[in-house]
C-alpha cells in the first residue's frame, strides 16, 4: 500500500524550547494584557452605545498574535480579517487611534470611516482589517509577492480564521504562493467556531494539512501558549526567509466572547468556556510561569497591570472625546488625486 | 470536386494571410493532412484536409495577404470522381467558417473621415503612424514598463503563450518572467494577489482573458481595490489596472459576451475606461497605469485588429475623464463608447447623406464621465442618442438620460433615446446575435426619431 508522506505535523515546537529572556517574557505578558484590557473596554463601550455595527473581540486568542509578531521583524507586513484589534496593538499601533476608530471619530486610524473591521497603518505595515472572510488571504500573498519582487527581505504574516479556510480563494492562493515560493506565513487562528459552527461541522480533515497537496508544510500549535506560538513561528519564519515559500501554522485557540457582540452563544456550553478560561488562559499561564520561575514578582506585574489599565483608560477617553469626522470627510479619500 | 475554403481560426477572424502551401497540385491528400499554413495577426495555424482526393487546383497562391474567410483557396477531386467541372461549392471547409454577418460590418469599415472637432489633443497628431488597437495596447504597456520598474503584467497566458489575444506579444522577451507573469486559471486568487501587490508598492496590470471572467474576481475589484482607500482614511492607495476584452466578440454565446461598463462604473473608487481607437488605447493605457487608483480598462476583441492613426511622440498620453468629439455636428448628439463609436460614426455618415448633421462623442472614460463635453454638445444639438453594447436596464444610456435631466433638461427638444443590446442573454445564432446587438441602422433610426424625421 502506498504511503503518502505527510509534511505536515502536529507540533512544530521543539520539546523544550529555551526560555526567552526576561525582558521578552515581560513584553509578551504586557502585550497580551493590553489586548485583553483593550477588548474588555471595547466591549464596555459597545454596551454603552459608543461603538456601533460589528465588533469582534479577540479575548482568549491573545497568545497567537503576540507570539507570531514576536518572531517577526521591522519591514515585515501583516494582514488579517475582521477580528483585528489585537493584531493592530501587537503591530505597535496606538490604542488611542484604534479605539477612536471603533467609536467612529476623527482621531481613528481611518478617520472614523472604516470602523472595527477596516483599519490600516502603512507606517506599521498593517494592511487591515478586511471584512470579507478570506479576502485577506490572496491579498496577503500579494504583499508577500511585493516583498519578493522588491527584494526587501520582508515577509507577510497572513492571519485567517477556521471559517475562512473553507473559502475557495484560500486554495487559489495556496497554489500560487507555493508555485512562486512567496514569503507568506499563513496563520490559521482556529478558535473552534466559525461564527456559531463548530469546526467538525464545517471542515473535513485537519486544517494544518490543508496545504499538503501544494507541498506547503503545515503545523498544529497550541495557540494558548505564547511560548509555543513563538517557537513555531521562529521555525516557520526561518523556513520562509530561506526562500522555501510559505508555511501554514494552525493555532489551536479559543475566543471567550461571542463571534460578535450579538452572539446568543447557543452553540457551546458555559462549562466549555469556563474550562478554557480556568485551565488554558494564555495570560494566567504566562503569569504563573513568570512567578513560579522567579522571573518577576507580583509587585512588578501589578505595575504593568496599572500601566496597561492607564493606557486603555486614556484610549477610551480619547475615543469618546475625539470629534466626529467633519462632514466634508464624506467626500474625501474616494480617489487618490493624481 | 470539393473546394477548400479559407477557414476562420477564431471567432473574430475575417481575413488572414495564406502563408504557405504544403501540398502542390497533383498531390494526393488524406483527411487530416496539413494542406497549408495561414497567419493572422494573432497566430499561425495549419489548414488540415477534411476530404480525401487529389489536389487539382490552388486558387490562392502562397504569400497572399488579406484572404477573406470563406474564399475558395483550392480544389480537391475525390478518388472516385471523374475530372469534371466543379459542382456547387461544397460545405466541407477545413474549419466551419462563421457567416460573415457575425462580424460587425461597420467596425470592419474604416472610420469615416469626417473632420474631427478641434481639441487640445491635436498637437499630438503632427506626426502619426498607423497601428492596430492590439499594437497600441501593447506599446502603451511596454512604454510604462520601461518607465517604471514596479509595473508588471499578470494573467492567464500573458507570457509564454504571448497573450490569448496577442496583446502581450513580446513583453516576456523584453521584460522577463519576473514582470510578465503567467498565472494559473484562478481569477479570484490572482486578482486578490495583485491587489495585495499594489498595496505593497507595485503597480500591477491584471489581464483577464476576457472581462467576463472578472466576475470571478469582482469581490477583489470592488471590495478590496476600490473601497480600501476610503476605509483607510486615505492611507491605502491601490494603483492597479484590470484590463481585458469586454462586450460581445463574435458568436461566443452569452457567457462570453457581456459588457461590464455599467457594472464597474457604478462603484465609487474605480475609474472605468473604454477606448475606441488605437490612439485611445495607447494614450489611455499609459494614463491608467500611471493613475494611483484602480482602473478597469475595457477593451474590445473585434477592435483589436482595427487600425488607426496613433501619434508617434514618445510622450503621447491621454487624460482620463475627457471625452473626444470624433465628428462635429449640429442636429443631434450621439454618445458612444468602445466599438459602438464605430457604429455611431457609420450612422453619422449615412445621416449626413440625408441631410442630418450628427455630432459623435466618444466617451473614452465612463467614470469619471465628461459631463461638460456631453452637455455642451446637447446645448447645441438639443438631442441625445446613446449607443452601447450593454443591456438597457441601469446601463450607461440610463445614466446619459439622468445626466440630461440633471444638467440639460431645458435644452432638450426630444426625449433621450438609448440604443443598447437587447434585454436578453446574447444568442449564438448569427442572425439572432446580430439582432441582439446595436447596429448602425439602429442608430440611424434612433436619430430620426429624436429629430422627428422619417
Amino acid at each position: 500500500m502506498a504511503v503518502t508522506k505527510r509534511r505536515s505535523t502536529r507540533t512544530a515546537a521543539p520539546a523544550a524550547p529555551a526560555l526567552p529572556s526576561k525582558d521578552e517574557l515581560i513584553r509578551y505578558y504586557r502585550e497580551m494584557l493590553l489586548i485583553r484590557r483593550f477588548e474588555e473596554k471595547a466591549g464596555q463601550l459597545y454596551g454603552m452605545g459608543l461603538i456601533g455595527g460589528f465588533c469582534h473581540l479577540y479575548i482568549g486568542q491573545e497568545a497567537v498574535v503576540v507570539g507570531i509578531q514576536a518572531a517577526m521583524r521591522e519591514g515585515d507586513s501583516v494582514i488579517t480579517s475582521y477580528r483585528d484589534h489585537g493584531h493592530m496593538l501587537a503591530c505597535g499601533m496606538e490604542s488611542r487611534g484604534v479605539m477612536a476608530e471603533l467609536t467612529g471619530r476623527a482621531g481613528g486610524y481611518s478617520k472614523g470611516k472604516g470602523g472595527s473591521m477596516h483599519m490600516f497603518s502603512r507606517e506599521k505595515r498593517f494592511y487591515g482589517g478586511h471584512g470579507i472572510v478570506a479576502a485577506q488571504v490572496p491579498i496577503g500573498a500579494g504583499l508577500g509577492f511585493a516583498h519578493k519582487y522588491l527584494g526587501d527581505g520582508g515577509l507577510n504574516a497572513c492571519y485567517m480564521g477556521d471559517g475562512a479556510i473553507n473559502q475557495g480563494q484560500v486554495y487559489e492562493t495556496f497554489n500560487m504562493a507555493a508555485l512562486w515560493k512567496l514569503p507568506t506565513l499563513f496563520v490559521i487562528e482556529n478558535n473552534k467556531y466559525a461564527m456559531g459552527t463548530a469546526q467538525a461541522r464545517a471542515s473535513a480533515g485537519e486544517l494544518f494539512e490543508r496545504g499538503s497537496a501544494y507541498g506547503i508544510p503545515g503545523y498544529q500549535v497550541n495557540g494558548m501558549d505564547v511560548l509555543e506560538v513563538k517557537a513555531a513561528a521562529d521555525k516557520a519564519i526561518a523556513h520562509i526567509r530561506a526562500g522555501n515559500g510559505p508555511v501554514i501554522l494552525e493555532m489551536k485557540t479559543y475566543r471567550y466572547r461571542g463571534h460578535s457582540m450579538s452572539d446568543p452563544a447557543k452553540y457551546r456550553t458555559k462549562e466549555e468556556v469556563n474550562k478554557m478560561r480556568s485551565e488554558s488562559d494564555p495570560i494566567d499561564n504566562l503569569k504563573k510561569l513568570l512567578l513560579d520561575q522567579g522571573i518577576t514578582d507580583e509587585e512588578a506585574l501589578k505595575v504593568i497591570d496599572r500601566e496597561v489599565k492607564d493606557i486603555v483608560t486614556d484610549a477610551a477617553e480619547f475615543a469618546t472625546t475625539s470629534p466626529e469626522p467633519d462632514p466634508s470627510e464624506l467626500w474625501t479619500d474616494v480617489l487618490v488625486e493624481a | 470536386m470539393v473546394q477548400v475554403l479559407m477557414p476562420a481560426l477564431s471567432p473574430t477572424m475575417t481575413e488572414g494571410k495564406l502563408a504557405k502551401w504544403l501540398k502542390k497540385v497533383g498531390d494526393t491528400v488524406k483527411s487530416g493532412e496539413v494542406l497549408a499554413e495561414i497567419e493572422t495577426d494573432k497566430a499561425t495555424m495549419e489548414v488540415e484536409a477534411v476530404d480525401e482526393g487529389t489536389l487539382t487546383e490552388i486558387l490562392v497562391p502562397e504569400g497572399t495577404e488579406n484572404v477573406a474567410v470563406n474564399t475558395p483557396i483550392a480544389s480537391i477531386r475525390g478518388e472516385d470522381e471523374a475530372a469534371a467541372p466543379a459542382a456547387a461549392p461544397a460545405p466541407a471547409a477545413a474549419a466551419p467558417a462563421p457567416a460573415p454577418v457575425a462580424v460587425a460590418p461597420v467596425a470592419a469599415a474604416p472610420a469615416p473621415k469626417a473632420v474631427p472637432a478641434a481639441s487640445d489633443e491635436d498637437h499630438w497628431y503632427k506626426s502619426t503612424q498607423t497601428m492596430t488597437v492590439r499594437e497600441a495596447l501593447r506599446e502603451g504597456m511596454a512604454a510604462e514598463m520601461r518607465r517604471d520598474e514596479t509595473v508588471l503584467l499578470m494573467g492567464e497566458e500573458v507570457a509564454e503563450y504571448q497573450g490569448a489575444y496577442k496583446i502581450s506579444q513580446g513583453l516576456l522577451q523584453e521584460f522577463g518572467e519576473k514582470r510578465v507573469i503567467d498565472t494559473p486559471i484562478t481569477e479570484h486568487g490572482f486578482a486578490g494577489l495583485a491587489v495585495g501587490a499594489a498595496f505593497g508598492g507595485l503597480r500591477p496590470i491584471v489581464e483577464f482573458m476576457t472581462m467576463n471572467f472578472s466576475m470571478q474576481a469582482i469581490d477583489h475589484i470592488i471590495n478590496s481595490a476600490a473601497k480600501t482607500l476610503y476605509m483607510s482614511g486615505g492611507q491605502m492607495g491601490c494603483p492597479i489596472v484590470f484590463r481585458g476584452p469586454n462586450g460581445a466578440a463574435a458568436r461566443v454565446g452569452a457567457q462570453h459576451s457581456q459588457c461590464y461598463a455599467s457594472w464597474y462604473a457604478h462603484v465609487p473608487g474605480l475609474k472605468v475606461l473604454a477606448p475606441y481607437s488605437a490612439a485611445d488605447a495607447k494614450g489611455l493605457m499609459r494614463a491608467a497605469i500611471r493613475d494611483p487608483n484602480p482602473v478597469v480598462f475595457l477593451e474590445n476583441e473585434i477592435l483589436y485588429g482595427h487600425s488607426f492613426e496613433v501619434p508617434t511622440d514618445p510622450d503621447f498620453i491621454l487624460p482620463i475623464g475627457k471625452a473626444k468629439i470624433e465628428r462635429a455636428g449640429t442636429d443631434v448628439t450621439i454618445v458612444a463608447y468602445s466599438i459602438c463609436v464605430g457604429h455611431a460614426l457609420a450612422a453619422a455618415e449615412k445621416l449626413a447623406a440625408e441631410g442630418i448633421s450628427a455630432e459623435v462623442i466618444n466617451l473614452r472614460s465612463i467614470r469619471p464621465l465628461d459631463i461638460d463635453t456631453i452637455v455642451e454638445s446637447v446645448k447645441k444639438t438639443n438631442r441625445l442618442v446613446s449607443v452601447e453594447e450593454s443591456w438597457p436596464f441601469a446601463g450607461i444610456g440610463s445614466e446619459m438620460a439622468a445626466v440630461m435631466m440633471e444638467h440639460a433638461f431645458d435644452y432638450l427638444d426630444a426625449p433621450v433615446v438609448r440604443v443598447c443590446a437587447k434585454d436578453v442573454p446574447l444568442p449564438y445564432a448569427a442572425n439572432l446575435e446580430k439582432l441582439a446587438l446595436p447596429q448602425p441602422d439602429d442608430v440611424v433610426a434612433a436619430v430620426k426619431s429624436v429629430t422627428y424625421r422619417k
